[in-house]
């Protein structure tokens, strides 16, 4: 029951991201209209054969900026989750593996970074460097986004650390990079993909939060956020501005909590 | 007791760590802050003056022995934009966002508990896997995009509550719903999976062998046991508050603490923005230390190492 339903939820999951990720890849064949062209004449327009999701306030085909915003949101959310995690795996090993000081140390760090309010932190760091660039963006989101990796992990190396295989490879006399490599790491693949998940989920909603707020990528690229943003202000006259991108932000989000849940179900017995 | 004293102790770096963070934050600012809070257009000697106003020609060393000295006498600097103190800025916006938290708390305890025993009780029929769906989506939904889409239907179409700022509860309950979308959601699961284990206890075997009625079973006596492991997810939910409102106020014109950083980080008025930050920041530490407690006092199964 439990495995068919994660199976279920899996191929879900990965259904929409698939879709998603393939109106990225060829986000160009799929729309002959340029997303940062600004059409004066053609404002406001609602959604048809021409423009299949209308234009907004500055002319611009919406369907345009959200399969290109889709490569934007991707691009920054996967960077930011493989970046984390590496550090996150690095540093999380060291924690568990080495124990004592060095455990103590990345532990409090880590605890400091869980003191804020996450998206707090986030928010006022992106403030204050007047990030200008994906690379600022990405940069902040890895600032506090590695810690949630390391704490998974340095909980899963206490626990593997003194299973009977890693002990037996030890009295065999493997060093400790092969102990970990060979015999540890396989084991955290399960884990670390539910939460590498979850992550995408959350990246790509803080993402789009900080360009609804203005704070996020620069304003000539199209995002979904900004869009949002934009057609908030016109509500009343036009509400499909606002409908279309935070839809397309629904479907990417669901699918990788779907996912997450599916993988969960199906790889980790405990829950 | 000791519990209490050790939990108490951890907090005294957390608190360290924040202030510290949270004045080295306007230090981070890249260039000359002065230069960015005036603008290019100010004189020399205006720039001049500000700078000792606010003592950023003083060394670092002593720049923070002074931030430390001001905290504890409560003294978080002057707002740039309006001139008065910080602290009294904050204050005037907390009824404002504390009403909000209060609400959305309100709905997502009514909507998610009551669901959840609902899909604890029906487990794998229709009925459960459609809130199960419902929920997945309510956890997915950006809260940029289910308030704009609230305010068009119920505010521009249906016009039964108004489109944005604070006043009567009519406008409370647009920003509230739209706030508590992803909590009734976690409510929900949690209140489920903690029923669906309270259910097999004996005890309740033995009431509904009294021959107590339905409603009594289940929403007294199962849901009561239900609900402490919800405790701590109270916690994480005000916690997810406290920075949710910075989104949800501006769309709502709400003018609580979240509106008020927004318009300060928008003004580059710096000083307000660190009082902020240390604020939420320092509440929030508060919560969750409250959450461990009330968790340890009302299960006593749970040890904390």
């Amino acid at each position: 029951m439990k495995k068919g339903k994660g199976r279920f939820l899996t191929m879900t999951g990965g259904g929409f991201i698939g879709f998603v990720l393939l109106v990225a890849i060829f986000a160009p064949l799929l729309t002959s209209y340029d997303p940062t062209a600004m059409t004066l004449q053609d404002r406001f327009l609602l959604p048809s054969f021409a423009h299949l999701m209308g234009t907004d306030q500055n002319g611009v085909d919406i369907f345009a900026q959200i399969v290109f915003g889709a490569r934007v949101s991707l691009l920054i959310a996967m960077s930011v989750v493989t970046v984390s995690l590496c550090i996150g795996l690095l540093v999380g090993s060291l924690a568990g593996y080495c124990g004592g000081w060095v455990d103590l140390i990345i532990m409090r760090i880590i605890d400091m970074i869980y003191a804020f309010p996450g998206f707090l932190l986030i928010l006022t760091i992106a403030a204050v460097m007047q990030s200008a660039s994906v690379g600022h963006l990405i940069f902040i989101l890895c600032l506090t986004g590695w810690a949630s990796y390391a704490r998974l992990i340095r909980g899963e190396i206490l626990h593997l650390k003194n299973k009977d295989y890693v002990l037996s490879a030890d009295a065999l006399g493997a060093s400790h990079i092969r102990k970990l490599v060979l015999y540890i790491w396989p084991n955290l693949v399960g884990p670390v993909m539910i939460q590498a998940s979850f992550g995408m989920a959350v990246t790509i909603i803080t993402e789009s939060s900080l360009s609804f707020l203005g704070l996020g990528v620069p304003p000539s690229t199209p995002t979904w956020g900004s869009l949002l943003s934009a057609g908030r202000n016109f509500l009343l006259e036009a509400p499909h501005i606002s409908f279309f991108p935070g839809l397309a932000l629904l479907v990417v989000v669901l699918g990788f909590n779907l996912l997450g849940d599916g993988l969960r179900d199906q790889l980790d017995p405990k829950s | 007791m000791s519990f209490l004293i050790k939990r108490l102790l951890s907090t005294i770096p957390v608190i360290a760590g924040v202030v510290t963070i949270s004045f080295f934050l306007i230090h981070m600012i890249p260039g000359d802050p002065i230069d960015i809070m005036l603008g290019d257009n100010a004189s020399m000697s205006d720039k001049e003056s500000l700078r000792t106003e606010l003592g950023l020609d003083r060394p670092i060393g002593v720049q923070f022995k002074s931030y430390l000295v001001d905290l504890s006498r409560w003294n978080l600097g002057r707002s740039l934009q309006t001139q008065r103190p910080v602290l009294l800025e904050i204050k005037e916006r907390i009824p404002a966002t504390l009403e909000l938290t209060l609400a959305t708390l309100f709905f997502s305890l009514i909507i998610g508990i009551p669901l959840g025993v609902i899909a604890a009780l029906k487990k794998d029929s229709k009925v459960d896997h459609g809130l199960l769906i419902a929920g997945m989506i309510g956890l997915s939904m950006p809260a940029f995009w289910l308030g704009p889409l609230l305010i068009w239907l119920f505010a521009l179409q249906l016009d039964v509550f108004p489109v944005s700022e604070r006043g009567t509860i009519g406008h409370v309950i647009l920003p509230a719903l739209t706030l508590s979308s992803g909590i009734i959601a976690i409510l929900l699961r949690m209140t489920r999976t903690s029923m669906l284990d309270v259910i097999r206890e004996d005890y309740i075997r033995v009431v509904k062998a009294k021959g107590v009625g339905f409603f009594k079973i289940y929403f007294v006596h199962a849901l009561i046991n239900a609900i402490f492991p919800l405790l701590t997810i109270i916690g994480l939910i005000l916690g997810a508050l406290l920075t949710g409102t910075v989104i949800i106020e501006t769309i709502f014109d709400w003018p609580g603490i979240g509106t008020l950083l927004f318009e300060a980080i928008q003004q580059r008025d710096y000083p307000t923005v660190q009082g902020c930050v240390l604020v939420i920041s320092l509440v929030y530490v508060l919560v969750n230390f409250v959450t461990d407690l009330s968790y340890k006092v009302f299960n006593p199964k749970v040890s904390f190492e």
